[in-house]
């Protein structure tokens, strides 16, 4: 039962507060895309022991999405921030890089 | 027109606190940049309260705003002034990109309260409601055992809690079942 | 026998006797007993048998960890199998009854098992029940479901009720024993906020047992005054009764409270789970004591030698009258100078190691008594209760020197601690040689949120078994977690314990060293289970090598006392059988709760009428006092059919369908979701949501519109009304309302944050009400108001306007074929808009209708459904909706998905109507079948049915179904197959089955 902060209202909230959204940082892609990297947005997924991006929303809350870095083994949670944005933000990936030099996550390291 | 009536008409229950429904208030739901100065005004001129910081409820009786989300409020009102109050706020605000809409038919109203009405809160809420963490003037959303409710404190004995209207017997419900006699905690 | 002794009891009041019964008998005992000690008091020494064997089986512990003293407890509402006889309190009236015995226990039809215990050795049932299979369903499971279980399964619901509380706290301490309340004092002199649980309902463990002074003061006293001193302080929450079940991530723990076991009636929850946040978590929660593996250790008259002490100065009972004592440790000892005190008769000390103990063994010895080491137990006699002891020598295999009559044996092998706790959340463990335990690694805790361990061990549940040490360890314990939350600990001394210095112990996990096969076979590690040490050796015979599958093999461990007195002494036998140290051989994983916790507890509130949320229309009542059948949808209540008196389900749903097509219907809309959508790219947003274009709408009118998932599948449609230039207002089904709300917030959250739209949800505002039939405009125009003839509100259109004095939206739209109005009130007149128009709609025929109406009436006109023509598999284009897809966009929510070659496939499935030859209903699902067979041997497929219903207009049966190129076969006849066995024929036709030109509903 994990804690995490929402970015946007700052509220500590229970895991059964928020409701869980899956890998973040996806890109889009639409109408005009290749069929392999439509293929890779609708089914390709990271399934890493270690560093993780994902999508939360304070769905009993303020009703916001937004991302959490994670070590899905030790559950220490690196970083929640806001949903609108297409990396994580340079303190998170410090605080990443503190705990696991060297690591990566898809095209972030 | 006929008389309207709330969820609960009024159901009442006496246990380790008392649980009422308040009945029919009027509820605006304001959606926009929360710090614009044209939109804290609107609302505060309906609402005749300052406006809420994050987290925070200001609610004087009747009226008041509470802070929703970063670009939400609700806006409350006395039910009978609340078409009133939604025509001037989307009247001040017709050039500003906002949502305001009137919501006092889709939701309930309930106070807890009592000595022991923190600790009736405290079994169906996953929050901190110790006198030290939860004041009067804060504002929390949250869920109600399996449904989502929004509560503050209009003093340090009582809660209003804000859920939906359809499951407001199942609210009333889970207050009578937590406020049951004998069931007092002795934990604040 | 047992027996309660003429003084000694610390915690009963001697004053006082209550009054219980067991397997019917009336007996007594006193206030501060537990069950256990007061079955001891009255000479009960046998009090169930064992899960296999049937053997008879005593009281061998006397807290948490006891696995043989399990109850059938209460009676009826109050009924509850399994429960600890040693942790339950004695009440006055409490009634309990063994178990896993027929016809009674002290004659015990299953107890032949003991003797055929040859035949029945580890993975009996694995070896015995595999062949031949057909005997698995006849033979095997009814006999292994008739021994299976341990007490009887509640027969009548529970009357009690029970509840959650949250609760947060900066340091939460588990246990109240001497440890744990020095810790949570060092933790709350810094201002930390603290919580302790107590699972018993005293304070201070067994250190009042154990003996010894803190800064010169008797322990008793000690633990007074720290408990006073707690209770003084704002900081602290003290409760006993309360058992920490389980550390889980991020400092979440559960407590399970007793309120009112321990009562004959009272007032409130039964139990109560706390549902703990805490920053840092302290477990002080003590060690166990580990049995000695001799054969006929599981004997009656057999108990732990800690238990012994603690019957005798806790309870004032005495286990048997003359003693006989096995150890291979200094502790025992401290028993041995109890009984004696307490006058009787300790006849002989068995010390396994060569050369003894240290100033306990002397202490004991100036006493008079005798003490024999090197030596060990040979085998206890006696079946119901012990009778005889044979001696032999610890190094051997079991030859006895001597008998020795006694009536109770008392065995320490050590002490083990109480790492469940700290294990739960990933804690490790490392082996302590010294004291042959395992014990919490201090440098691998459970972890946090912040990477940083959360979990401190402190006292004899991290390994410090002298009392000076565990005051020390305590203290420092309680400044340490109070730093790690935050707070600046104070630096008063630690105070000094004073209790005799102990010899080490020497490892014995057999007893004699080298016991023969056939003592082997009689010495317990699981008492519940009935696992040997024979056993366990098999399995490493048999090549089950990993301790988990030993376990499973074995099932040792596998009881409901998971194995608390059996799990070190099992690991350290198959260690020996695998010839490795026992920390290559490790644990089994500790998992919550610690002990069993009730079913009630875990589901709290959640009984009864707040099982869970009912959501319920303006309506509701009305519907309820009118004959409602009711139908859940997603967690709504609608109506399936109001039954009239005497009327069946069928014919009320005929009726309601042929009177809204001849006459008027009512229908409560009010669960369709209702989302306001608003901003200068509101249709630009909605464009990219639904299928078809949604910015060309015009202000006043209305356009049905399909959503798609980014996969292509359909996945929700309604009717869209354009409010005016920048404002929609989306229908939703009922289903999807939060749905689609949640899926419009995390489009505009996370990929479109930058367009100006707002939504709001606004579904329960309105109470809705569908007006439908040849009459819905006659009883519309009595109440008077707004225009509504077709030319002021044309199909498709909405206005705003007042109906019989109340504000209303109207919305011509129709899902049932009839002229139809949906008309939208304020929730909080919808009970008044419902009422007023069944009563002007009495002289027009009025009928309120219900879902299944509803379905029937839009299959007629080969609407789909959202749910029965679609399960996630299938894209508008299935459905024969290519005109609701619009070609002009570039882009919306699953237009990639849908040019994805499986998409396009011309093979796919495709809606058509079906029609019986015979006019009778098709099976719901049914699968038409297709000539071959698959790999499976399964007949091929090439459709199925989606909706099927008897059509009260048509007066035969219609359905609707996906069949392989089904529009280019239209006349074409299917075969359908039932799960009967039989098929039945139904032609291919049109979907839309009745007023197929709309002439009906655009009047």
């Amino acid at each position: 039962m994990l804690i995490l902060t929402c970015p946007y209202c700052g509220i500590t909230a229970d895991e059964t507060e928020l409701a869980p959204g899956g890998e973040a940082h996806l890109k889009r892609h639409g109408p005009g895309s290749g069929d392999d990297e439509f293929h890779s947005y609708l089914f390709t997924r990271e399934n890493p022991r270690g560093v993780h991006f994902e999508r939360w929303r304070h769905a009993y809350g303020c009703g916001k999405w937004f991302h959490a870095a994670r070590d899905t083994m030790t559950l220490e949670v690196f970083g929640t921030y806001k949903a609108q944005t297409t990396e994580p933000p340079k303190e998170v990936r410090a605080a990443i890089t503190a705990r696991h030099p060297g690591w990566s996550w898809r095209d972030f390291s | 027109m006929s008389d309207p009536i709330s969820a609960m008409n009024m159901a009442r229950f006496d246990g380790i606190a008392r649980i009422e429904e308040t009945g029919l208030h009027g509820m605006i739901t304001l959606r926009g940049d929360l710090a614009s100065k044209p939109l804290k005004a609107a609302a505060t001129a309906v609402a005749g309260v300052a406006f809420p910081g994050a987290n925070e409820a200001n609610c004087e009786d009747d009226t008041g705003i509470c802070w929703m989300s970063p670009d939400e409020a609700l806006v409350m009102c006395p039910y009978d002034t609340v078409k009133a109050g939604v025509a001037q706020m989307q009247k001040a605000l017709a050039r500003q990109h906002v949502l305001v809409v009137n919501v006092s038919d889709a939701r309930a109203v309930f106070q807890v309260s009592g000595p022991s009405a923190r600790e009736v809160m405290a079994k169906l809420c996953p929050v901190d409601l110790s006198p030290e963490a939860f004041k009067p003037g804060m504002f929390r959303r949250t869920r109600m055992a399996q449904v989502a409710a929004a509560f503050w404190m209009v003093d340090d004995q009582t809660f209003r809690i804000v859920c939906f209207r359809s499951v407001a017997d199942y609210v009333f419900s889970l207050l009578r079942v937590a406020a049951q006699p004998g069931s007092e905690v002795g934990c604040f | 026998m047992s027996h309660r002794l003429a003084d000694h009891g610390r915690l009963i009041d001697r004053s006082k006797r209550i009054g219980f019964s067991f397997n019917g008998a009336p007996l007594a005992g006193h206030p501060g007993d537990t069950l256990a000690s007061a079955l001891l008091a009255n000479a009960r020494m046998m009090v169930g048998r064992s899960f296999k064997y049937h053997r008879a089986r005593g009281v061998v512990a006397s807290g948490a960890e006891e696995p043989n003293a399990l109850m059938n407890m209460g009676q009826g509402a109050t009924f509850e199998p399994n429960q600890r006889a040693t942790t339950t309190e004695l009440f006055d009236g409490l009634t309990a009854r063994s178990q896993n015995h027929w016809p009674s226990l002290d004659f015990d039809i299953g107890a032949i098992n003991t003797h055929l215990s040859r035949f029945l050795p580890a993975g009996f049932y694995y070896k015995m029940f595999m062949y031949p299979r057909a005997f698995w369903k006849h033979v095997y499971e009814p006999f292994i479901r008739q021994s299976a279980g341990l007490g009887q399964a509640p027969r009548e619901r529970d009357c009690d009720t029970y509840e959650h509380f949250y609760a947060f706290t900066d340091v939460l301490v588990i246990g109240g024993g001497i440890a744990g309340l020095l810790a949570a004092h060092a933790a709350a002199q810094s201002g930390a906020k603290v919580l302790v649980l107590e699972q018993t309902a005293f304070w201070g463990g067994r250190s009042p047992v154990d003996g010894g002074t803190v800064d010169g003061v008797p322990v008793e006293q000690a633990i007074e005054k720290i408990v006073g001193e707690l209770e003084e302080m704002d900081n602290v929450t003290l409760r006993t009764r309360c058992m920490g079940a389980g550390v889980y991530d991020h400092g979440y723990v559960l407590g399970y409270e007793r309120l009112t076991d321990h009562l004959p009636v009272a007032e409130g929850p039964r139990h109560r789970l706390w549902r703990i946040r805490a920053a840092q978590v302290i477990t002080a929660t003590g060690a166990i004591e580990r049995p000695l593996s001799f054969a006929g250790n599981d004997v009656p008259g057999v108990m732990l030698a800690s238990a012994m002490r603690d019957y005798a100065v806790n309870y004032g009972v005495a286990a048997g009258r003359r003693i006989v004592i096995a150890t291979n440790n200094d502790d025992a000892y401290r028993t041995a100078l109890c009984l004696k005190k307490a006058g009787l008769d300790v006849v002989r000390v068995l010390d396994a190691r060569s050369i003894g103990g240290g100033a306990l063994m002397e202490e004991a010895r100036a006493e008079g008594i005798r003490i024999d080491c090197g030596r060990a137990i040979a085998k206890v006699t006696g079946g119901k209760r012990v009778r005889k002891v044979k001696i032999c020598a610890q190094d051997g295999i079991g030859g006895a020197l001597e008998d020795i009559d006694c009536d109770a044996v008392a065995m320490s092998g050590g002490w083990s601690p109480v790492v469940h706790l700290w294990s739960h959340c990933g804690g490790k463990l490392v082996w302590d040689e010294d004291q042959a335990h395992f014990r919490p690694d201090p440098e691998r805790p459970p972890t946090g949120p912040d990477g940083a361990g959360f979990v401190t061990a402190a006292g004899a549940a991290n390994g410090i078994l002298s009392l000076d040490g565990a005051l020390k360890d305590a203290t420092a314990a309680g400044r340490a977690a109070a730093k790690a939350a935050g707070f600046k600990p104070r630096r008063t001394a630690a105070p000094t314990g004073d209790s005799v210095a102990e010899a080490p112990l020497e490892p014995v996990w057999l007893m004699p060293r080298a016991a023969q096969v056939s003592l082997r076979s009689k010495s317990w590690l699981d008492f519940q289970n009935d696992v040997k040490v024979s056993d366990v050796q098999l399995a490493a015979r048999e090549g089950f090598e990993s301790v988990e599958h030993t376990k499973r093999y074995t099932t040792l461990g596998m009881a409901t006392d998971q194995g608390k007195l059996s799990n070190i002494n099992g690991l350290a036998i198959l260690s020996d059988a695998l010839g490795q140290p026992i920390p290559a051989t490790g644990t089994t994983t500790f998992r919550p709760p610690y002990t069993p916790i009730s079913m009630g507890a875990i589901a709290g509130e959640a009984r009864g009428e707040v099982f869970q949320p009912l959501r319920k229309t303006p309506m509701h009542d009305w519907h309820a006092a009118h004959g409602a059948d009711w139908e859940p949808v997603g967690h709504w209540r609608r109506p399936y059919a109001f039954l009239r008196d005497g009327e069946r389900v069928h014919d009320a749903v005929e009726r309601e369908v042929k009177n809204t097509r001849q006459a008027l219907g009512l229908l409560d809309a009010s669960t369709l979701g209702k989302l306001l959508v608003k901003g200068p790219d509101a249709g630009r947003f909605l464009d990219m949501l639904y299928t078809n274009m949604m910015s060309t709408l015009k202000p006043g009118h209305c356009r049905y519109g399909l959503m798609c998932s980014e996969n292509g599948f359909l996945i929700d449609d309604g009717v869209v009304a354009r409010i005016n230039e920048d404002t929609f207002l989306c229908h939703t089904t009922t289903g999807g309302a939060d749905r689609i709300h949640g899926m419009m917030e995390e489009w505009l959250q996370t990929e479109w944050w930058d367009w100006q739209v707002y939504v709001a949800n606004l579904t329960e505002q309105f109470a809705q009400v569908a007006v439908v039939g040849p009459n819905a405009r006659k009883v519309l125009e009595k109440l008077g108001g707004m225009d509504v003839s077709a030319k002021t509100l044309p199909f498709m259109g909405w206005a705003d306007g007042r109906i019989g004095g109340f504000d209303c939206r109207v919305y011509r739209i129709s899902f049932s074929g009839e002229l139809s109005f949906e008309i939208a009130v304020p929730a909080s007149q919808g009970l008044a808009f419902w009422t007023a128009l069944i009563a002007a709609g009495e002289e027009f025929g009025v009928m309120p209708y219900g879902t299944e109406a509803l379905h029937i009436m839009r299959a007629e006109k080969g609407f789909i459904m959202i749910g029965d023509e679609t399960d996630g598999t299938v894209i508008p284009q299935d459905l024969g909706l290519d005109w609701a897809i619009s070609r002009k966009k570039d882009d919306y929510l699953g237009k990639r998905a849908q040019q994805r070659p499986h998409m396009t496939d011309p093979g796919r499935w495709k809606l058509v109507g079906l029609e019986t030859l015979d006019g009778s209903v098709l099976p719901d699902g049914a699968y038409a079948v297709a000539p071959g067979r698959n790999a499976n041997g399964q007949r091929n497929t090439q459709g199925r049915v989606t909706s099927t219903y008897h059509s009260p207009t048509l007066g035969r049966g219609i359905a609707m179904g996906l069949a392989l190129k089904g529009p280019e076969r239209m006349g074409e006849v299917l075969e359908f197959a039932g799960t009967d066995g039989k098929t039945t024929s139904a032609r291919i036709v049109d979907p839309v089955f009745y007023d197929k030109d709309g002439e009906k509903q655009n009047v």
